[in-house]
Order: structure tokens, then C-alpha cells, then sequence
């Protein structure tokens, strides 16, 4: 059994070592927010923090978390108040939603290192994130919302 | 599937048809107790309608026949029952229906979502049903009360008789044994109160936390996981397979072949994953081993010699191109595209021995119901299908190639199986859009005005896979979508269609035949143009005065998106098409420095008849706006010995956000029936941006897509 910080919670799973974080999180934990898009890192869909950094959970072995801390979307907040969780409800951001949490997740990242990012900011953080249904416009100005909600919230 | 399963299918297919003939014919009923439709939805104190269950803690539910893919139908469609029932939107929760004649789409006679009908299709069924539920509700209000039900009104989900109120919920029971009343009057969009409004999606808040259950988001108790190759040649098959190493190990339970693939089944999708290279499988390539794009080129290239059907036919179009003062004559050739939607192919299957439960994120119950049941050797009705959120559909999940692995590795070790394809299996095993070979005229006359129009298509059927009976006697209706209703008001015009088969499987992609053909006919409308010496926007508007819907929108898009007036260094192309009963134009800003282009700005104008609801029609459009960029900038799928080239997203390249221009949507007041708005946006976005580029650069793309094309897209 490996321990894993899992959104704040210490949990034991029985996943072998070599098995990507993703699938862990999934079939171990039973945690389905995180979702398998291409298995290479090239979609964002698997998109979780690792101590606060964005991370594609499908490139990373369960050997190589440790006790580094991992944050999914059903972490993000307890009760959908997270600053970009509230920016996305009120742009109704989602189409089929498969991409969001990935989206979401980038977006918090991106937020929590830069609260004023401009729209090249927002590009180049959010560019290894697909969004088949195209709803990138609305993408980007949930992000600016989000960072005014974020300001209010700390002013 | 095997050959049996195939023919299984096949002929199921045909029962749809014919049922969706006397469908179409407007025999099903929507709502109530109607021989064919079971009373699935009575609950206790509940409302027998196959649309809503009230239940008496005023607990409303709209059983949603469309399949959620990202379109919105639980909200539109919900918004459609919710405008006659009298209740706000929040106060209802939605749920997928399950398979059920009652749910037959009208316009594709089986329980299908595709072809952008899903309001079209729902527009008079849940407003009927909304208006059936509340004129019992009344009524049961009324003998409560002892008063006439005409004294009554309703407000926010009560029945109200002065300042006393019932509501469903405590109605409901006695609402139930009712009957369902055949007649009822149906609101005038003056009385519209959420028909029309720009509502919230009902979907989002569960698509932000996590607890959207999308198809591989299914957990059933003991289920275990299946991880699944199919022969790497299209159409080839298994000849055999060693597992004894893959047997031993970690989690792995059972290997299993099906006709076409081998699933290996684990505690653990990364152990079947793990597992399933462990297996040595021998495949038969079969028919396609030397496939190439050269040999289906030159395929539909030679077949395009030939005379095809003739689809439209008006005056002499042969004889007055003859006697043209000048002809312009171009080949267009389309490649074949992937789906790619974004969660892959999935299926879980619980089959026991005299039933199945089916989880699948399907575009079409009905089809699934009937694979999954001649797959199991189990009967239709003893196969419950549970719709799940679609991770994108666009066309991929009218397929129902994801659900026999899943049935067979469930059946083989009598537990739960769900089966995920990796995105290598997704992109490798897809049915693509299909290409096209096509060959177009035009003559003008002396003084530059369009007398004759010629198109001629080339290209495999969809339809004589999907749906035999429809291409017996008559062409592929889903071959000739924006070139039939050629709308310019030219005195000669043909069209003909020539079918060619190309040996893999096509499919049904994202605005079917409009992406090619609206591409052909609206390239070549500026190549005309540019015959004629004339503005292309010019052109096309004076030969619209008998088409008033596509001058409007033509104008709108003008007219919003500065034609004429772009910026220095900045130019612009034109199309327009109407397509599922939607009129569109759009506009494409481009600008090109040392070979690369940029593009500034896509302007679309829309008139969609009667909305529903804009924020989804808004959605809608940019959605397809860009899933139509994607293609033509890099879209292109490539057969090597029959086996496709593009394995994931970094050889199938997605747009990004840094690549995604501004993009302004014009929706149009209008009365008019409402049109579809899921597809046609995709088809015209390619023609409008290769216009743009020959404007930038005078190269005319007469193929895609444009990155191979000697444009650099960055």
C-alpha cells in the first residue's frame, strides 16, 4: 500500500507503483472528475495540481507523488466557490464538459501565480488544454472574471 | 461486430426506417399511455407521461430523450416543456429517457440525436406534453375545488384559484388518473415567457466540480475494466492470440477475443492496459491491406468520369455552359477527417443471463439497444440502454462499434465490464468524414452575370452503411447537403452525384455533407466572382432577390463585419448556406506575412428561425465557428496500407486557445420555424477563410487542408 495526499485527505491505495497518477485517482480513489483524454500530455483533460503546480496526472507515476500534494477538481473548493468555479456558472462556460476540469484546473493555477494575467498570459498558460466544443472565448473571459471575483474576495 | 452482428443490425435498421416513415407521418404521440409506449415514468402519485414524473414533494422530472453531447438539449428541451407547464426552469430536474418507441425522433425514425433535429424534432412533442400535464394538473385542481377549470391560472409550478393554491406536487396524484387530453392549445411565441430567453445550461454546475458522469465515469459494483486493440488495418480482423503472458499478470482476470480485436480484462484499467501489449495477436488485414489515399484518389477520380444521378436538374445547364461567353471549370478534393471527441469510446455492460444493463454514451438508444442485445444473443427489450453524459459526440456515437467489446468481455467473465478505447484506438479506428472528389462549371455571360451552374460530387455513402433502405431507390440525402439547395437564382443548374465506395467505413461528421459541398460551391461562387471581375459579397447578393432569409444573413455579415472596409493588410472572404433549416453567412478577416497567415476575426450571421435559447444558439455557433476552423486548417486523415497515420492529438492537431480568433455572432430575430444551429457553422467557416486567403494572396485552396497547402498556420 502507498500513502497519497489526496485534497487534503492522507489515503492508502494498492496501485502499483508505475500506475499514472490519472488511473489512481479514477479506479483507486474513485475519483472520476479528472478525466483521460489522450494519455500523452498533449490535451490537458488529466490537468491536477501537485503542490499548487498544474500537472497532466497521466505523465506522472504513482512512485513519483511521494507526499507531494495532490489537488483535483473535487478539491478545488468544497462547494463550487472557487473564484473560476463561480466565472465559469455565471459565463455557462461548459459545452459537453469533458475538458473543464483540465480547464478549470489550469486556470486556478494560472490564477494563483498571476491574479491580473493579460490574454497572452491566459494563451500560454491554457494552451496545453483541448476544448473540442470550442468554447475557448468564453474560456478566456471566465479567467479575467475569475480574477476580478479573486480580487474582490482579497480586497 | 461479426458478419452476423453486422446483418443484425442491418436489419434492424431497416425496421427503424419503416417505422420512421409512419413516424415521420406524425403517429407517435408524446405523451401517455399509447399502445407502444410503456409507463415507465408512473411513480407513486406520479404523472404517467413518458416526458415528466411529479412527484408529490413537487418534485419535477423531464425525461430527456436527446442525447446531452454539449449541444444543451436538457436545457432547451426542458425549456420547451417547462414554457407550457408553468414552472421556472431551476425548479426541474432532468434525466435521460430511456430507449422507447415514444421517443422515435420524427425527422430519423429511430431514438437518435444527430442531424441538428433535436429542437426541430421536440418543438411541438414537449410543448404538448408541458401543456397535456398542466391542462390535468388544472383539471384535478378544479374538481378539488368545485369550480370550473377555466377559472384557474397557473403561477411558478401551483395551480391558483384566488389567493388559494395547490401545488403539482399535492395535484399530482389525482392529476395521474386523468386522462391524457388529445387536444390542447399551445402558447403563440407572444406568450413566451422562457421560449426565446437566454437561460442558464442546467448542465453546468455538475460539469465544474466533477460530478458530471460522462461514460467512463461509470462505477457499478464489482465491475471490472477492460483495455481493447482492434487490428490496426481498417476492416481487418483477429486470426488469433497468445495471453499466457498477459494472464499472469497483476489484476488481470480474463483475455477475450471479438471478431475484429481483443479485450483484456483487469481489476484496473492500467493493469488491462499493461496487460493488453503483453498479448501476441495475429491479425488478417483482409481487404484493405495496400490502401492508401493514392488509391482512394484515383478511386473517386475515375469514378468521377462517370455520369452521376442527377439530384437537380433546372433548364439546360450542359448547353448553356456550351454557349457561354467564358467558363470557369475547378476540382475540389476533400480528405477524409476523425471525429475526436475528446472522452474516447467507452461502453460498460453488465449482461447476465436473461438481461443487460448498457451503459454508453450513445447518440442513438435505439441502435445501441439492438447491437448490444444481438451482440449478448439476448432480445432487444431484455437490454435496459442508460444514456450518460456524451464527452462530445459530433457525430462519433451514432456509431455503435464501442458497445460489442464491452458486452462480450461482461458475458465472458458474468461481471460488470467497462471497456475504454486508448486515444490510439479512438483516432486509428474512427468512421471519418468521407473525401471527396468534386467537379464544378460555371459560364457567364458577356456581361460577367452567372448563366449556368454545374456541380458534380464524388464520394462514398454514409447513409448505404448506416441506413440501407434510404439509398435503395433514392441518392443519399446526406450526400448532397449544400449543393441541392443551390440558392443563387442562375436559369441553368445541375447537380449530379456519383457514389463510390472506398473500401473502410465513413461516417456521419459534424454537418455530414455540407462541410464538403458548401466548401466546393461557395469557393467556387469566388472564383466566379473573380471571373467576373466582380466584389464577391456583390455577386453573390444579386442573385439573391428571390431568397430573402440568405440575403439577409449575407447583408448582416457584410454589413457587420465591415466588408470592404478592412483594415490595410487585411482581407476578407465571404459563404454563405442554409443547412438543417438555418440560413448563415459568415465573413473571414485574414492577414498573411511571409507565408503565415493569421486570422483576425470570424463574423456570422444567423437567422435559425425561432430560438429557443440564444446563450446555447450562441454556444452553438462559435462552437462549430471553430470545429470547422480545426479541420480546415489541419485536418486531414491519412491510410498507409490501410492502417490510419494519426495516432493522438500531436498528429492530429486540435485548435488552441492562443489560436482562436475573435469570432462575433449575429443571431437574427425571426419567426420562422426554428432550424438546427449544432452543424452548419462548421461547413461554412472553411470556404469563408479559403476566400479570405485567395483575397490576401490570389491562391485558390482547392483542397485541404490549408496547412498543406503551402500556408503556414503556425
Amino acid at each position: 500500500m502507498a500513502a497519497i495526499n489526496v485534497n487534503g485527505k492522507a489515503l492508502e491505495t494498492d496501485a502499483a507503483p508505475d500506475t499514472p497518477l490519472l488511473w489512481v485517482l479514477r479506479d483507486h480513489l474513485g475519483l472520476t472528475g479528472t478525466k483521460f483524454g489522450c494519455g500523452a500530455a498533449l490535451c490537458g483533460a488529466c490537468t491536477v495540481h501537485i503542490d499548487g503546480e498544474p500537472a497532466r496526472s497521466c505523465q506522472v507515476a504513482l512512485a513519483d507523488v511521494g507526499t507531494r500534494r495532490i489537488t483535483t477538481i473535487e478539491g478545488l473548493s468544497a462547494d463550487r466557490s472557487h473564484a473560476v468555479q463561480k466565472a465559469w456558472l455565471e459565463l455557462d462556460v461548459p459545452q459537453c464538459g469533458y475538458c473543464q476540469s483540465g480547464q478549470l484546473m489550469s486556470a486556478a493555477a494560472l490564477l494563483a501565480q498571476n491574479p491580473s494575467p493579460t490574454d497572452a498570459d491566459i494563451d500560454t498558460a491554457m494552451a496545453g488544454n483541448i476544448c473540442r466544443c470550442g468554447t475557448y472565448n468564453r474560456i478566456r473571459k471566465a479567467v479575467h472574471r475569475a480574477a476580478e471575483l479573486l480580487k474582490k474576495e482579497n480586497a | 461486430m461479426n458478419a452476423e452482428v453486422n446483418s443484425l443490425t442491418h436489419n434492424t435498421r431497416r425496421d427503424f426506417l419503416k417505422l420512421g416513415v409512419l413516424a415521420g407521418g406524425g403517429l407517435v404521440l408524446g405523451i401517455g399511455l399509447s399502445g407502444c409506449s410503456k409507463p415507465a415514468a408512473i411513480g407513486a402519485g406520479g404523472q404517467p407521461v413518458a416526458w415528466l414524473r411529479i412527484a408529490g414533494d413537487n418534485t419535477i422530472t423531464v425525461l430527456v430523450d436527446k442525447s446531452e453531447m454539449g449541444q444543451g438539449v436538457y436545457t432547451a428541451l426542458t425549456q420547451l416543456l417547462a414554457e407550457e407547464l408553468g414552472v421556472a426552469l431551476e425548479a426541474i430536474r432532468v434525466e435521460a429517457a430511456p430507449v422507447g418507441a415514444v421517443y422515435t425522433n420524427n425527422l430519423l425514425g429511430a431514438q437518435i440525436t444527430g442531424g441538428s433535429t433535436s429542437v426541430r424534432d421536440g418543438w411541438e412533442k414537449l410543448r404538448k406534453a408541458g401543456a397535456q400535464a398542466r391542462s390535468m394538473l388544472v383539471q384535478a385542481a378544479a374538481a378539488q375545488w368545485g369550480v370550473g377549470a377555466d377559472t384557474l391560472k397557473v403561477d411558478s409550478g401551483a395551480v391558483v384559484n384566488g389567493r388559494k393554491r395547490l401545488t403539482f406536487g399535492e395535484l399530482a396524484e389525482a392529476a395521474a388518473k386523468l386522462p391524457v387530453p388529445t387536444e390542447v392549445t399551445l402558447k403563440s411565441a407572444k406568450e413566451f415567457t422562457l421560449v426565446g430567453k437566454p437561460a442558464k445550461r442546467v448542465d453546468t454546475a455538475s460539469k465544474l466540480d466533477g460530478t458530471a458522469i460522462y461514460g467512463i465515469d461509470v462505477k457499478l459494483p464489482g465491475m471490472l475494466h477492460g483495455a481493447f486493440a482492434q487490428c490496426p488495418t481498417l476492416g481487418g480482423t483477429l486470426a488469433g492470440f497468445d495471453a499466457v503472458q498477459a494472464k499472469t499478470m497483476p489484476g488481470v482476470k480474463d483475455v477475450v477475443g471479438t471478431d475484429n480485436g481483443v479485450v483484456v480484462i483487469a481489476d484496473h484499467y492500467w493493469q488491462a492496459y499493461k496487460a493488453l501489449g503483453a498479448v501476441k495477436i495475429k491479425w488478417d488485414a483482409g481487404a484493405n491491406a495496400s490502401l492508401d489515399n493514392d488509391a482512394i484518389r484515383a478511386r473517386l477520380r475515375k469514378a468521377a468520369t462517370r455520369n452521376g444521378r442527377s439530384v437537380r436538374n433546372d433548364g439546360n445547364a450542359a448547353a448553356a455552359l456550351k454557349g457561354a461567353a467564358k467558363v470557369v471549370r475547378a476540382t475540389y478534393e476533400l480528405p477524409m477527417l476523425a471525429h475526436a471527441t475528446l472522452e474516447p469510446q467507452c461502453c460498460t455492460a453488465d449482461v447476465r443471463a436473461d438481461s443487460a444493463d448498457v451503459y454508453a454514451p450513445t447518440q442513438t438508444q435505439t441502435i445501441a439497444q439492438a447491437t448490444a442485445a444481438a451482440v449478448a444473443g439476448l432480445k432487444p427489450e431484455q437490454v435496459k440502454i442508460h444514456t450518460t453524459l456524451l464527452g462530445g459526440g459530433f457525430g462519433r456515437r451514432l456509431e455503435v462499434d464501442f458497445i460489442g467489446a464491452a458486452m462480450v468481455a461482461s458475458k465472458a467473465v458474468g461481471k460488470p465490464v467497462k471497456v475504454i478505447w486508448s486515444r490510439e484506438q479512438d483516432m486509428t479506428h474512427d468512421t471519418y468524414r468521407p473525401p471527396a472528389f468534386d467537379t464544378v462549371a460555371g459560364g457567364l455571360d458577356a456581361s460577367g452575370k452567372l448563366v449556368a451552374w454545374k456541380l458534380d460530387l464524388t464520394g462514398p455513402s454514409i447513409t448505404a452503411r448506416m441506413f440501407p433502405p434510404v439509398v435503395e431507390t433514392a441518392i443519399d440525402p446526406f450526400a448532397i447537403e449544400a449543393a441541392s439547395n443551390y440558392p443563387y437564382d442562375v436559369p441553368h443548374i445541375a447537380v449530379n452525384y456519383n457514389r463510390e465506395e472506398i473500401g473502410i467505413d465513413v461516417g456521419y461528421w459534424r454537418s455530414v455533407s455540407h462541410a464538403l459541398n458548401c466548401f466546393v460551391a461557395e469557393s467556387f461562387m469566388d472564383e466566379l466572382a473573380s471571373a467576373a471581375g466582380k466584389d464577391p459579397y456583390a455577386f453573390r447578393a444579386a442573385m439573391l432577390d428571390k431568397q430573402p432569409r440568405f440575403k439577409r444573413v449575407l447583408d448582416e455579415a457584410a454589413s457587420r463585419a465591415g466588408w470592404g472596409k478592412a483594415p490595410a493588410g487585411h482581407y476578407q472572404g465571404i459563404a454563405l448556406m442554409e443547412g438543417y433549416g438555418t440560413y448563415m453567412a459568415q465573413v473571414a478577416e485574414v492577414s498573411m506575412k511571409d507565408g503565415t497567415l493569421t486570422i483576425h476575426r470570424i463574423t456570422c450571421a444567423v437567422d435559425c428561425g425561432q430560438m429557443v435559447n440564444p446563450n446555447i444558439v450562441d454556444q452553438q455557433i462559435e462552437g462549430s465557428i471553430l470545429f470547422g476552423l480545426t479541420a480546415a486548417l489541419w485536418g486531414d486523415i491519412t491510410l498507409v496500407r490501410g492502417e490510419v497515420q494519426q495516432r493522438n492529438f500531436d498528429s492530429y492537431r486540435m485548435l488552441r486557445l492562443p489560436e482562436v480568433p475573435r469570432i462575433d455572432v449575429h443571431l437574427l430575430e425571426s419567426s420562422e420555424a426554428p432550424g438546427g444551429v449544432g452543424e452548419p457553422g462548421t461547413a461554412v467557416v472553411g470556404p469563408a477563410l479559403a476566400n479570405a486567403i485567395f483575397a490576401a494572396t490570389r491562391k485558390r485552396l482547392r483542397s485541404l487542408p490549408i496547412a498543406k497547402q503551402g500556408i503556414i498556420t503556425v
